[in-house]
């Protein structure tokens, strides 16, 4: 590896050759590959082990069993939704090679298209290129339908790398969470291929077109089904709340046998990756005990005071279906757009829970209301911090008085 | 009434190359003083090259307090006064004659001094350098009149002396010390002693302080933490800190009547041959203390600790304020991405208050680290961190912050007169992103001494 590091460091562009400014690229591939020599010149003269790569590919470690569950998820429900396979056994391995491509695709153009452009930026800046979007990356496919066209990827990526970052200065400097914004631009730009029953199991747009989607599929997920509840008694899907408790029982959606976007759907994957995060200590615990505890609170008073059906759902079954379990583990413990004080951190992931099922049980026109609540806390963390700290400096100048 | 503090925040880091309870005493070399150790002093000299010196001879004076007199620790001939970039003093260099003469200030009993007279004897010669004053952590100014004076009774630093060692038989002159400062001011002089472990008896059954204990790991034994649980500095408050050895020095040499320079410093590290403890006195040349047992060439040399010393080479000289030297291997190679250095790797020998590399399997082992940076600067991303060894009721990076982008108001209310750069050490050490955090907060209170004080 010494010639490697030798080699790499004689290709360095130096100030004066005309590849300076893509010093920063060059400067990206070199601390990928080898953690740089540079010693501390001020202050403690040990540092800790860790770094932000470290911290980014921890993060992207816990991911993966999201990853592959939902490329088998994908298959699955393609087999379902033709009539192809009933039993979540039948076919693995054509539902996991389904799922591959449909969803490798989409990992790769979003990666490709953020990289590229934080590139960009980062060589017009003279920055050197930071990781944040490495994880990024890996969180926008795993939030989106896999039957999403390519170009949509790309387009909603350049959009939440530029506006939802780069603007306010890169990495660790966004007010918003990136793949949150990428999925909301595409939840209000293209709304069909965002929501309804035909994006949730893939090719089910086209299979009914020529009429060969099962007996029986509807294409809804359960957040589809349980929205029906809020209008007219004749729309609802099911009789009542039973009975949709059990068409979908909760141990399949523990295990994610349920349709939805590729990675959020199963709550064992995402518990296997808070795991990992909580033990390595990256995950915040307090923002994610709080996120659950405020999503049950709200399922619970709901229950208390349930005046139509949905309001009756179990409280603990809101916590397995859609994306809550993934949002809670991944998209509202983004240091960057989160609460950065320890009691703001139990406020906002209390707040982002309880908003996620406010808006689910009682907004029909939005069946999945995690994404909106979260996005919606990463624009009060800052005010929620200021409140914190405002009552710190009061104990301070409390102190001052009282002595 | 003495007060018990427990921590639950801090961290200790283990490295190997503590240093053996073996005193051996170094023959008097050349010795330094560096105004550099006094930050923010501008020095105007009263010696010359090639001026006789005795020891506690006056040789530079504060330009802007004249009383604050600084003196010479052995007796000798002025040998170069080294300036650097604008003409600024560095080095003050004192070549030893072998005679041991000394400034004679007559012995004075501690117990009949008055705070006025308190005063003069530690400014005229050369003791009030030792006296620091929190907030800006500089040397305290002698027209204020401190709350409170607070002496650590020990050094939680990695590989820090052990001050019950260092201290033992100077019971008389630590008593001395104490009763000098304890004039200077009209409230409480608080000595603060581990909660957890022994105390040696010089420390114990100290009059005319309060006796404190604290419980916790590092920086229990910071003197900032100290202050902050058991009476902290609000706006417009002063008090003054004084490390223990050098209350056993202000004491020894009231009670002789000269200056007294001799100092035991720890030489700790993991690349130091045989760790122990050497008598040697303030402004020591490294060489002769480290010379023949460092290993190898590749290593970082650190008057202090590796938390808050500075880096100084062989021909350095030891620190004022230090009792400890450090040598640690230099981190200067870069590592493949999957080997034990890199970023990727199983990091079985990297240390890390999270759990992400696999050396949280051996978390008692002690380790050598070097000096590596183990990643490049970036962002403020990761929260929380700094809070698990933080142990004030501040919120640290939100202070940092303020100190970056330099809003008084806001340094002010989140408690910028309450720290010194030392107590973000362990910040700076856990900090993901990397960012030299002792020296923003040192421009905070540089910033804040010109605006506020």
């Amino acid at each position: 590896m010494k010639s490697l590091e030798k080699l790499m460091r004689k290709l360095e562009p130096t100030h004066e050759s005309k590849w300076a400014k893509f010093h920063p690229v060059w400067d990206a591939l070199y601390t990928f590959a080898f953690t740089p020599g540079e010693t501390t010149q001020k202050g403690a003269h040990i540092r800790d082990g860790i770094d932000l790569k470290r911290t980014m590919f921890m993060v992207i470690v816990a991911l993966i069993p999201c990853l592959l569950f939902g490329m088998y998820n994908t298959g699955h429900w393609h087999y379902v939704a033709l009539g192809t396979a009933g039993e979540y056994t039948d076919l693995f391995a054509d539902k996991f090679i389904y799922g591959l491509i449909k969803v490798l695709p989409v990992v790769i153009v979003s990666y490709g298209v953020g990289l590229g452009v934080e590139f960009i930026f980062c060589i017009r800046n003279k920055h050197a290129i930071q990781e944040g979007f490495l994880v990024s990356g890996m969180l926008i496919p795993l939030i989106l339908p896999a039957d999403i066209p390519l170009w949509m990827v790309a387009v909603a990526t350049v959009f939440a790398v530029v506006l939802g970052k780069e603007v306010f200065g890169g990495t660790g400097m966004n007010i918003v969470n990136i793949a949150l914004t990428a999925r909301a631009f595409l939840f209000f730009g293209y709304p069909t291929m965002m929501s309804g029953d035909k994006v949730w199991m893939s090719g089910i747009a086209d299979a009914s077109k020529d009429g060969l989607v099962a007996d029986g599929v509807t294409g809804a997920t359960q957040l589809g089904e349980l929205a029906t509840f809020t209008g007219a008694a004749e729309d609802w899907t099911h009789t009542s709340i039973s009975a949709f408790e059990s068409a979908w029982p909760m141990w399949n959606s523990f295990l994610g046998m349920i349709p939805g976007s590729i990675g959020e759907t199963s709550v064992l994957c995402v518990l296997i990756g808070a795991a990992l995060l909580l033990y390595t200590g990256i995950g915040s615990w307090k923002i994610m005990t709080s996120f659950v505890v405020g999503g049950l609170f709200v399922g619970w008073i709901s229950n208390v005071f349930a005046v139509n059906e949905y309001m009756m759902l179990d409280p603990f079954n809101h916590l397995l279906i859609g994306g809550f379990a993934f949002g809670a583990v991944f998209m509202i413990t983004d240091p960057v757009s989160a609460a950065q004080t320890s009691t703001g951190k139990y406020i906002y992931g209390f707040l982002g829970g309880a908003l996620s099922i406010t808006i689910r049980v009682y907004n029909g026109a939005y069946p999945e209301g995690v994404m909106m609540a979260i996005l919606f806390m990463n624009v009060m963390a800052p005010m929620i911090d200021h409140y914190v700290i405002q009552a710190n400096i009061k104990r301070r100048l409390k102190r001052l008085k009282t002595a | 009434m003495s007060r018990t503090i427990k921590l639950r925040k801090g961290l200790d880091i283990k490295l190997q190359g503590e240093a053996e309870k073996v005193k051996i005493t170094a023959k008097v070399t050349t010795a330094a003083i560096k105004p550099t150790d006094f930050h923010g002093l501008i020095p105007k000299m009263t010696v010359k090259v090639g001026d006789k010196v005795k020891t506690g001879s006056v040789i530079f004076f504060d330009k802007y307090q004249e009383d604050i007199k600084f003196v010479s620790p052995i007796a000798g001939e002025i040998e170069d006064i080294v300036r650097g970039e604008k003409r600024k003093i560095l080095e003050v260099r004192i070549k030893p004659d072998g005679s041991n003469a000394a400034e004679d200030f007559g012995i004075i009993n501690p117990d009949s001094m008055d705070e006025a007279a308190a005063k003069k004897a530690l400014l005229a010669n050369g003791l009030w350098p030792f006296i620091k004053m929190r907030p800006l952590d500089v040397i305290a100014r002698p027209t204020d009149s401190p709350k409170a004076i607070f002496v650590s009774g020990f050094d939680s630093a990695p590989l820090a002396p052990d001050f019950d060692f260092v201290l033992h038989g100077e019971k008389e002159a630590f008593q001395a010390g104490i009763t000098v400062l304890s004039k200077l001011t009209a409230g409480k002089v608080h000595l603060t002693l581990r909660g957890n472990g022994t105390t040696d008896e010089a420390l114990k059954g100290v009059k005319g302080v309060q006796t404190n204990t604290i419980f916790g790991k590092h920086p229990a034994g910071n003197v900032g933490t100290q202050i902050h649980h058991i009476d902290p500095v609000n706006k417009g408050e002063v008090v003054w800190t004084v490390n223990a050895i050098d209350v056993a020095l202000i004491g020894r040499s009231i009670l002789a009547g000269k200056f007294d320079s001799s100092r035991i410093i720890a030489l700790t590290g993991s690349e130091v041959s045989k760790p122990k403890y050497v008598k040697t006195h303030i402004g020591a040349t490294i060489a002769t203390l480290v010379d023949d047992t460092i290993k190898g060439d590749n290593v970082r040399i650190i008057s202090g600790n590796v938390l808050t010393g500075d880096k100084v080479t062989k021909d350095g000289y030891l620190g004022f304020y230090h009792s400890q030297i450090t040598a640690i291997p230099e981190g200067n190679e870069a590592s493949f991405q999957l080997s034990g250095g890199g970023w990727l790797g199983a990091g079985t020998s990297k240390f890390s208050i999270n759990r992400s590399y696999f050396s949280w399997l051996t978390p008692n082992k002690k380790r050598v680290l070097n000096t590596n940076l183990n990643g490049e600067i970036r962002s403020f991303v990761v929260t929380g961190e700094m809070e698990k060894v933080f142990p004030f009721d501040i919120y640290p990076m939100q202070l940092i912050k303020s100190t970056i982008y330099n809003d008084i108001d806001l340094m002010e209310n989140l408690g910028i007169y309450e720290v010194a750069p030392e107590d973000f050490a362990l910040c700076e050490f856990v900090c993901t992103s990397k960012i030299d955090i002792q020296d923003k907060i040192r421009q905070g209170l540089d910033v804040i001494q010109k605006e506020c004080m």
